[in-house]
Formats: structure tokens, C-alpha cells, sequence
């Protein structure tokens, strides 16, 4: 069993700490991961990116081989377009939040972005926003876009949620609640 | 033993103070900077911004501190190391060409307590002005390198270099790349290690590099050289399988290769390529010589320069043809990947999803919101309003990102603190408002000379000082010294107090500060204006911890 992830998004969407929070609860849970990111100036309202690899057996590329992703997670829709080539075409699936960031003069038109998605076999395009508003805390979307495809992650929900505990704690039990509830309203999303 | 997940920096980190180290110096530079960042959250109780103490039981004190630069944590792990105790110095590949002066030296005197140079490379250039390959600079040095292919070896050859570094009396580079460094995976650390404390050595003539004695430090390190090779050779792990074919990997090569062995395999009826690890420096022969006559040809798979493949096709053409970035089965530029591996091994490309129908416009790096830098780029343009000729220099920092549209208000990043002494070479020669743009630590780090030159000659330049309180780019960590200071600082350089200008960095301050600029772009002599606001990014850090 081999679970290749990419996260995309946009310097301060919490994209890289989730990669993290999955990658411990695949550790927790008996697998082998390894995890990779690119730091430095791409943090300036840049885009992030980071790969994770769950195996049962020993990974070796830290990084993703073309055409091999089994999901890609984006915070931000028009990132969702810009790793495609990553995308496993017999098995892949987008998840994509859907509110874009426009922070550069020359950004598409939003419709044609999320018609571009929702073109892509299997996609799933979340209102992550929304339920993260619901959830308590508009800054957990990132949370609620893996709830939205916890179905496909080879590790149990609870031990997503574990480590999600672990993570927020420090800022306080309103923070945990909110992105454990942003977690459990994405996992109630229904999937055409 | 325990097991952890750990970056490639976290896991050279830990290997240190598992080995005992007991003084760790450098300077931040991606992708090296969570190395001290790890070392300093766990080496004991911080004491003060930027440095962390801690007094075992053993009497041994332990410190891990942020330098002025490279050569300044360079040389204090020198001293670290001549008075018997273990040592460790990190760095970017950009930050060793700084510390180049030490680190060449270093490899003639006779190292007492473990010296461990880490030096991390960032081969595609993610967050550098270059893609130097470090190992050929161990090389020119004559010193061991090591080179680790995971993050547990980067844990495993950490602590063994220290041991290394002390049997032979040499320091020992540990090179490591952005996908080692920034990657996590699982990690299984061995118990710590008591810090060492061997005493001041008794050899100084050892460490006296005056010529009759460096003759013979230099005499001395060539003949280690044959035993650092018969050690390289001993550790390189060499696998025949294949009489046609055969690979060689260093580093993380081993990596993308392996990632695509299997595949390789069952497209050669099982068969596997004969293989060659090589993960230290300089190369033995005895198992390069095995593989080759082994097989038919050879490809060589390594991140950075074709170092080894160079080696290995001599000045007359290889015994067997070999195939890399030297004939272009692997790019030359850039950094590998399992996909360029998988070409080079004559594997199908594998495509993902098919290209959108929508141009994807790129996202690059900007100003945080609320940057000091933007305010002060603004002032700055509006200044040289009008003005035909200027000359707008700058320097390794955030405030790079200010060569692009919209600001497009600076003409030149080359390398830490040209800024200062490009605007002075020019204005030296006539060029009108010859300006530098730098921030506070690179002023420290390497501008501060600059612009003493400047005062000297009575340069005619300005230089613009964006003191923002600490090293944006590498995830804010505290500068050398603090914004109160500064003053008092250029004021020792010998820049005149009148030409002095401390403004605040901000868009409510904007007509004071264009004022300023102007007037002080319009002063024949030295000018220093220091634009004064906290970076958004430390404040952020601040208010976290």
C-alpha cells in the first residue's frame, strides 16, 4: 500500500502543517512517510507546496514522481491546476477549496478555474470556507478539505483527529474545537 | 534507542548533541537555518535572543548561537575545537564561500575536539543566488566529506564525523541537500553520548599556520589523503547484478534511483543493474574499478556537479562509457528528481493528468502584508522621481523581491552586502546617486566593512538601511544586534552624525522620508539612512511564543 499526497496552496494557508499533522498520524498508525517541503521565500504569499508518501514498505523519492499522486490536497483552487501533472490519471483525485486568493494582477477567471476542476475525473470541489465559518474558525478549511477526503486516506479518522489535538492545543481547547468540527464536517460531506 | 521523525536538518541536528557537541555557530541561510534552530530549542534553557546555554552536571557548558556570519561561527568553532571540546558549524553552500578563509585553514591545523562543518546545498536554486556544489570545495580543501542519502544517515554520519574528525585530526564536512534537509521521515536514534571534554590542545605549533609550520600541517594533511580514500572505498556499498549495466549514486541519487529500480527490472526479465553507493569523500578506487569491470557501461546519478562522472571520464575517456550530466541523460542544471532518474535509466515518461485549458499564471513570492519594506521602497521611488541618473543597488534579503513590477526599484542582488560596496565602486567613479539598499543583518553580516571603504575615500553614496530587527527571508531570527544600536555603530565607522538619518518605515511617515532621501542623495559624501520598522514575520513569532 502506497498513498502519494501533494498539498498546494498559498504562503500562510496552513497548507505545510497539515501535511505534517497527516504525516504523524500515518507514523502513529504503523506506516512508513516521509514528507518534503520547500521553505524559505515561497512563504511570501508564494505558493506552498509539500509531498507526503505513506507506504507499508520502504519509500525512497522524497518527492512525488510525475503521474503518481493519489490526491491532491488545494487550499487554493488555481494551485489545484498547476500540479496536475503529478496526478495519478487511473486513481487520482483533486480535492480543491473552492474562495481563491487574488493576489496576483494576472489571476484567471475564477468560473473557467473551478470548471477546469470540476472537468477532472472524480474531483471534489468544497466549499471549505463555509463549514470552516461554521466550524467555528475560518482558518480551519485547510481541516475541512481533509475531512472531505478522509474516505481515501489509508489512516483512521481518529488518528487524524489525535493529532490534531496535538497540534492546537497549545492555542487554546476553542482552537481544537474548531478544527476538530471542521474535520468532522468535511468527513459529512456528501460525494457524487 | 528511539525513534523520531526528523527533517534532514533536525535529524544533523540531534545527531550532534547526541555526539556530545558542546559549541554550535551559524549564521541562518536556507535550507540550513532549522539545523540551529533545532539546536537551540534543545540544547538547554535559552539565554537571551539568539543563543541558547546550558551548564550539565558534567561542568560542561554547551552553547548554540547565531553568528554575524559564516566566518564569525566558523572561527568560534575553531576555538571550541582547540580547547577540547566538540563542535559543529552550519551553514548554506552561498554561506561557505564567506567562510572560506577558515574553512580552507581549517583542514591544515590539528583539529582537537570533533570539528563538523554542515553545509547544505540547494541544487534549483529554491531559495539561492547559486548552485555551488559543496563537495567540490571539501575537495579543494583536502578535507573528508560526507554525504548522506536519507535522513537517518544524515543522522548516522553526523555523530560518526565527529568521531572521524577527532581520530584523524581534520575537520569533516557533512553535505547536505534541500530534499534531505526539508524532507521528514522516520529516524531511530542511539543513546547520547557524554560531551568530551579533552583539554586545551599541546600543540600549538599545530595551530600557528605561520609558513614552516603550515608546510608541515600541509605535508601532513596529503598524507591522510590515502586513508580518507581506503575509508570512502570501505564505506561505499557496491551490489553487481547486471554485467551490461551499472549505476553509481551519491546522495540522494540513490533516492530517485531506487525508485525506480523495480521498474527498471521488469522491463530487463528481473535482472537488476549492478550498483555503487558512494557517500563519502574523497572517492576510493577499488570499488570503482570493481563495478567497471564488471559491466559494460556505467551511469553516474548525483545531485549538484558531474563530480564524480568528471572523475570517472579522466582527461582520456572512461575504460566503459559512461553516461550523465556530462552527455545529458541527467540535466546539468537543477536538482534531480525521480522523473530525470527515470529517463536517464531509458524508462517511460509517466504522465499525470492532462494539461488544463487555462493558462496557470505563476504566484510569486511578495511583500507580507504590511511589510516595512513596501513603505520604504515606495519613499524610495518617489524620491528618485524625475531623476534620470541613479544607480539603486541592493543586496541577499526580503527586500530582493523589489527588483519586480510594481516596484522595480532596485537593479542588482549579487551576493551578502554587495550592495554597499557596488554602490561605492560605482560612486567612485562618477556614477550620481549611488545607492545601496540593505537590511539589517546583511549589514552586519558582510556590509559593514563596505562601507567603512566608503567613508575612507569619501565615496559619494547613500546607503539605505532596512532595519527591520531580524533575518526575514529564513523565518525571522534575531540579528546580531539590536536597532538601537545602530547608530552608534556607523557613527564608529566614521560616517558623519549629521548624515545619519534614522526615519520610520512607514506609508504615515512617507513625506519625511522622501525629504530625507532627497536631501541626503543630494550630499557629496557618505550618507546613511536607517528606515526603522519591525518585520510582520517576527512580530508573528513573537506573539506566538
Amino acid at each position: 500500500m502506497t498513498c502519494d499526497i501533494i498539498f498546494c496552496g498559498v504562503g500562510g494557508q496552513g497548507g505545510l502543517s497539515v501535511s505534517v499533522v497527516i504525516a504523524r498520524a500515518a507514523m502513529a498508525s504503523g506506516f512508513l512517510v516521509k514528507q518534503s517541503e520547500i521553505h524559505g521565500m515561497s512563504q511570501r504569499g508564494g505558493e506552498v507546496l509539500a509531498h507526503l508518501r505513506i507506504s507499508d514498505k520502504e519509500i525512497f523519492s522524497p518527492t512525488i514522481p510525475k503521474g503518481k499522486a493519489d490526491i491532491i490536497f488545494a487550499f487554493e483552487p488555481l494551485e489545484a491546476l498547476r500540479h496536475l501533472s503529478w496526478l495519478s490519471v487511473e486513481r487520482g483525485t483533486v480535492v480543491a477549496a473552492m474562495t481563491p486568493i487574488l493576489n496576483i494582477p494576472n489571476y484567471p477567471d475564477i468560473e473557467s478555474v473551478l470548471g477546469e476542476i470540476r472537468k477532472i475525473p472524480r474531483s471534489r470541489l468544497i466549499d471549505a470556507d463555509t463549514l470552516a465559518k461554521q466550524a467555528g474558525n475560518v482558518r480551519s478549511a485547510n481541516l475541512v478539505l481533509v475531512g472531505a477526503a478522509a474516505d481515501l486516506l489509508p489512516v483512521p479518522p481518529e488518528a487524524i483527529e489525535k493529532e490534531v489535538v496535538a497540534l492546537f492545543s497549545r492555542k487554546g481547547e476553542a482552537m481544537v474545537q474548531a478544527n476538530l468540527k471542521a474535520f468532522e464536517l468535511g468527513r459529512n460531506i456528501q460525494h457524487a | 534507542m528511539a525513534q523520531m521523525v526528523f527533517s534532514g536538518d533536525e535529524a544533523v541536528a540531534q545527531a550532534a548533541l547526541d555526539a556530545g557537541v558542546a559549541g554550535a555557530f551559524a549564521y541562518p541561510g536556507t535550507p540550513s537555518t532549522e539545523i540551529m534552530e533545532y539546536l537551540q530549542e534543545h540544547i538547554g534553557e535559552a539565554k537571551g535572543a539568539g543563543s541558547s546555554v546550558a551548564r550539565a552536571p558534567d561542568g560542561i557548558t554547551r552553547v548554540a548561537q547565531w553568528c554575524s556570519n559564516e566566518k564569525t561561527a566558523y572561527e568560534s568553532a575553531l576555538g571550541v575545537s582547540f580547547v577540547g571540546k566538540r563542535t559543529m558549524v552550519s551553514m548554506k553552500h552561498v554561506g561557505l564561500n564567506v567562510a572560506m578563509d577558515p574553512f580552507v585553514n581549517s583542514a591544515l591545523v590539528r583539529i582537537h575536539g570533533g570539528l563538523v562543518a554542515v553545509v547544505a546545498d540547494d541544487p534549483s536554486m529554491h531559495s539561492s543566488q547559486n548552485e555551488q556544489d559543496s563537495r567540490l570545495l571539501a575537495d579543494f580543501a583536502r578535507m573528508p566529506c560526507f554525504e548522506p542519502s536519507n535522513q537517518q544517515e544524515a543522522y548516522d554520519m553526523t555523530r560518526f564525523a565527529f568521531d572521524y574528525s577527532e581520530a584523524h585530526e581534520v575537520p569533516v564536512l557533512v553535505r547536505i541537500t534541500t530534499r534531505l534537509a526539508h524532507a521528514r521521515a522516520s529516524v531511530t536514534t542511539a543513546p547520547a553520548k557524554p560531551a568530551t571534554d579533552l583539554g586545551k590542545t599541546t600543540d600549538a605549533y599545530a595551530w600557528t599556520l605561520m609558513p614552516a609550520m603550515a608546510r608541515k600541517q600541509w605535508a601532513g594533511l596529503l598524507a591522510k589523503q590515502a586513508a580518507f580514500r581506503a575509508d570512502a572505498d570501505a564505506a561505499s556499498r557496491l551490489e553487481l547484478g547486471s554485467k551490461e549495466f551499472g549505476v553509481i549514486t551519491c546522495g540522494l541519487g540513490r533516492a530517485y534511483y531506487m525508485e525506480n529500480e523495480e521498474d527498471w527490472a521488469q522491463a530487463h526479465g528481473g535482472e537488476r543493474p549492478s550498483r555503487l553507493h558512494i557517500g563519502r569523500y574523497p572517492v576510493g578506487m577499488g570499488k570503482i574499478q570493481a563495478l567497471v569491470s564488471h559491466v559494460k557501461r556505467v551511469l553516474v546519478i548525483e545531485e549538484g556537479y558531474p563530480y564524480v562522472e568528471r572523475d570517472l571520464r579522466g582527461m582520456f575517456g572512461p575504460p566503459v562509457p559512461v553516461a550523465g550530466k556530462m552527455t545529458g541523460e541527467i540535466p546539468l542544471a537543477g536538482e534531480l528528481s525521480a522523473d530525470s532518474v527515470r529517463a536517464a535509466l531509458g524508462l517511460p515518461r509517466r504522465e499525470g493528468v492532462a494539461k488544463v485549458a487555462i493558462e496557470v499564471p505563476g504566484r510569486p513570492p511578495q511583500f507580507c502584508q504590511g511589510c516595512p519594506h513596501a513603505d520604504s521602497f515606495t519613499a524610495l521611488k518617489k524620491a528618485l522621481e524625475g531623476e534620470a541618473e541613479f544607480f539603486s543597488a541592493s543586496d541577499i534579503g526580503c527586500y530582493a523581491l523589489a527588483a519586480q513590477p510594481p516596484w522595480s526599484a532596485i537593479e542588482s542582488c549579487v551576493d551578502m552586502g554587495a550592495s554597499v560596496g557596488m554602490a561605492r565602486g560605482a560612486a567612485s567613479v562618477g556614477q550620481k546617486r549611488a545607492i545601496g539598499v540593505i537590511g539589517d543583518s546583511t549589514f552586519y553580516h558582510s556590509g559593514m566593512t563596505n562601507l567603512l571603504d566608503a567613508v575612507r575615500h569619501r565615496s559619494p553614496m547613500t546607503l539605505l538601511i532596512l532595519d527591520n530587527g531580524t533575518t526575514g527571508m529564513t523565518g525571522a531570527q534575531p540579528t546580531i544586534s539590536a536597532t538601537s544600536q545602530l547608530p552608534i555603530l556607523l557613527e564608529g565607522l566614521g560616517v558623519e552624525k549629521e548624515h545619519i538619518r534614522v526615519l520610520e518605515a512607514h506609508r504615515r511617515a512617507i513625506d519625511a522620508d522622501v525629504a530625507a532621501i532627497r536631501e541626503e542623495l543630494a550630499y557629496d559624501g557618505v550618507s546613511v539612512i536607517v528606515m526603522v520598522r519591525e518585520c510582520i514575520e517576527w512580530l508573528k513569532k513573537a506573539r506566538r511564543s
